[in-house]
């Protein structure tokens, strides 16, 4: 068997089936770490609570979603939870007034993945905030800056220095992981290459096709990237950031970034 | 107040001699006394680190607590702006009560939204500056008047230039935190804490961690707030300044105060054991 380049072309080139495709994975990848970071944020904030209950829950939500295959997530929220509801489906194929792309499946797949998401980020957050020195929040409580003004404005804005480049590399993650949602039916890049071969028998150029097309959206954000970090370095006294290409070729699943001193 | 002689610590630093003048003047405490501990007691744990302390510090008074390392300096101006939980007793700064409410002749711990309130009369400054990296000298200056009292951005901005003008750092207000010596950090932070106007100004050995050249210009900047009628508490191992500027010397030793007195009786006819071996060991 030989590879088509025809094919290929022809595959990656059928607008039609590859933008929606491709504004489906973004989309699901950019809403699901939004609200990963969302409850990251409060999981974390929760898990320093004097209160054992608060504190309690946090702890449970990041050992269940940490502790479970995502997959299995996806499939629990997709096909349990309407037999919890009993005759209730909260994923219709369509909803109606919402655009046809923005189905059952797709916010079965995104909040799957956003709460999956958030225990991560919960832990992301927390050694952020355990990475600002002590004395900061110290300094700020002397002036008579309230907890919640400390957090917001002298802690959380110092942890992002160590909260960003993790999270850059778990929304990398992300829009890898959204691959997943094709097993629930979303109309994603993976589900449009296996609607492809299994007309044509030809598995090998699709798969390649959606390769280039995750490979592009990855190395996009490496780039956006590298822009927000050096925003978050203002002040900071640091060492010679990662250039580019040493990040590019350093990036992998929860690796700590590779440049700078932190 | 006695007049600045010659100390070990010369500074080319120029300190304005109205350095208040840039908050509006001296901020007037509500009463004649500020600060009144009594009797407080604390456990680290079961280390006793404070023993029945006492200590009243009056308006404009400076109160500098001299003492060998780990004898509890530290842990009781912590506890003045009640960074610091007391087990025992009671500690008033501006005639209420810091930290706790007293219900039925018990303690019980304040809201933090209220002790915030009560920290904005209080200034602290740390010995390892604690600056706000991510904040110029400016930013780091007006951060709690604008987020905490609630003053206009513009109004903040003058006041912000006035107080680094009169600390000798004009021309840094735009510079981050790394990129200021020490010496150059720690003036930064008095004039953030003085920002907030405060009846009372704490400093933990403010120039514990600076190298040798750069103590004169903190120095001279803290002599000026006492001459100019500040509140201070200042916890330092700098005998001249203690010597020099201080009303009173407060000499603890585990977590108990041993011995307080005016400077020249402290230094010249110490009556403690205590004190005249810790002044043998220090001079
Ligand atoms: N958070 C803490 N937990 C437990 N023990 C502590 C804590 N902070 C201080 N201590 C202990 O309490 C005692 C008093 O400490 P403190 O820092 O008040 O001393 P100090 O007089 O300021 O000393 P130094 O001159 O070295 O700064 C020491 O034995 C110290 O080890
Ligand atoms: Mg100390």
């Amino acid at each position: 068997m030989q590879f088509d380049t025809t094919e290929l072309i022809s595959f990656m080139t059928n607008w039609s089936v590859i933008l929606p495709a491709l504004l489906t994975t973004v989309l699901m990848a950019i809403l699901a770490q939004v609200l990963g970071i969302a409850l990251g944020l409060v999981a974390a904030l929760a898990g320093r609570s004097r209160n054992a209950l608060v504190h309690g829950i946090a702890a449970v939500y990041v050992w269940i979603f940490r502790g479970t295959p995502v997959l299995v997530q996806i499939l629990l929220l997709y096909f349990g939870v309407p037999v919890l509801l009993g005759g209730i489906d909260p994923f219709p194929t369509t909803y109606g007034s919402l655009p046809g792309l923005i189905g059952g499946a797709f916010v079965a797949a995104t909040l799957a993945l956003g709460v999956n998401e958030g225990a991560y980020m919960s832990e992301i957050i927390r050694a952020g905030i355990l990475s600002v020195d002590s004395g900061q929040a110290e300094a700020a409580k002397s002036l008579g800056m309230t907890p919640r003004k400390t957090m917001s404005r002298i802690v959380l804005p110092q942890a992002m220095r160590v909260i960003v480049p993790p999270l850059g590399n778990e929304f990398n993650n992300m829009l890898k992981t959204t691959s997943l949602a094709s097993v629930i039916t979303v109309t994603e890049l993976v589900m449009v290459a296996e609607m492809r071969y299994a007309g044509t028998f030809k598995p090998f150029e699709p798969l390649v096709g959606i390769s280039l097309y995750y490979l592009a959206m990855t190395t996009i954000w490496g780039v956006i990237q590298s822009r927000i970090e050096r925003k978050f370095g203002a002040g900071m006294n640091r060492n010679e950031e990662a250039g580019f290409w040493s990040r590019m070729l350093s990036m992998s699943r929860g690796a700590p970034h590779s440049g700078g001193v932190r | 107040m006695t007049e600045p002689t010659g100390h070990v610590h010369g500074t080319d630093v120029q300190v304005s001699h109205d350095l208040l003048g840039a908050i509006g003047g001296v901020p007037r405490p509500s009463g004649d006394v500020v600060v009144e501990a009594t009797d407080v007691n604390k456990w680290f744990g079961k280390l006793h680190v404070l023993q029945d302390v006492s200590l009243q510090v009056k308006r404009q008074e400076v109160v500098v607590i001299l003492g060998p390392s780990g004898s509890g300096k530290t842990t009781f101006i912590r506890c003045v702006n009640h960074l610091e939980k007391i087990q025992q007793g009671r500690i008033f700064v501006n005639g209420r009560l810091i930290g706790y409410r007293e219900v039925n002749g018990k303690l019980v711990e304040d809201k933090e939204a209220n002790i915030a309130v009560q920290r904005q009369e209080i200034g602290m400054v740390f010995q390892r500056f604690n600056l706000f990296p991510h904040k110029t000298a400016l930013e780091n200056i007006i951060e709690a008047p604008t987020q905490v009292r609630g003053m206009g951005k513009a109004e903040a901005l003058e006041m912000g230039q006035a107080l680094l003008a009169r600390v000798g750092l004009a021309n840094k207000a735009a510079a981050y935190p790394s990129q200021l010596s020490g010496g150059q950090q720690q003036r930064v932070a008095i004039a953030r804490a003085l920002a907030m106007k405060p009846a009372l100004m704490l400093f933990d050995e403010p120039t514990s961690a600076l190298d040798p050249e750069m103590i004169g210009e903190v120095l001279e900047v803290m002599k000026e707030l006492a001459r100019e009628g500040m509140t201070m508490i200042v916890v330092t191992h700098e005998m001249g300044f203690a010597r020099e500027v201080g009303d009173r010397v407060v000499m603890m030793d585990e977590g108990r105060i041993v011995e307080e007195a005016t400077p020249e009786t402290f230094f010249s006819h110490p009556t403690h054991e205590r004190t005249k071996s810790f002044l043998a060991k220090i001079l």
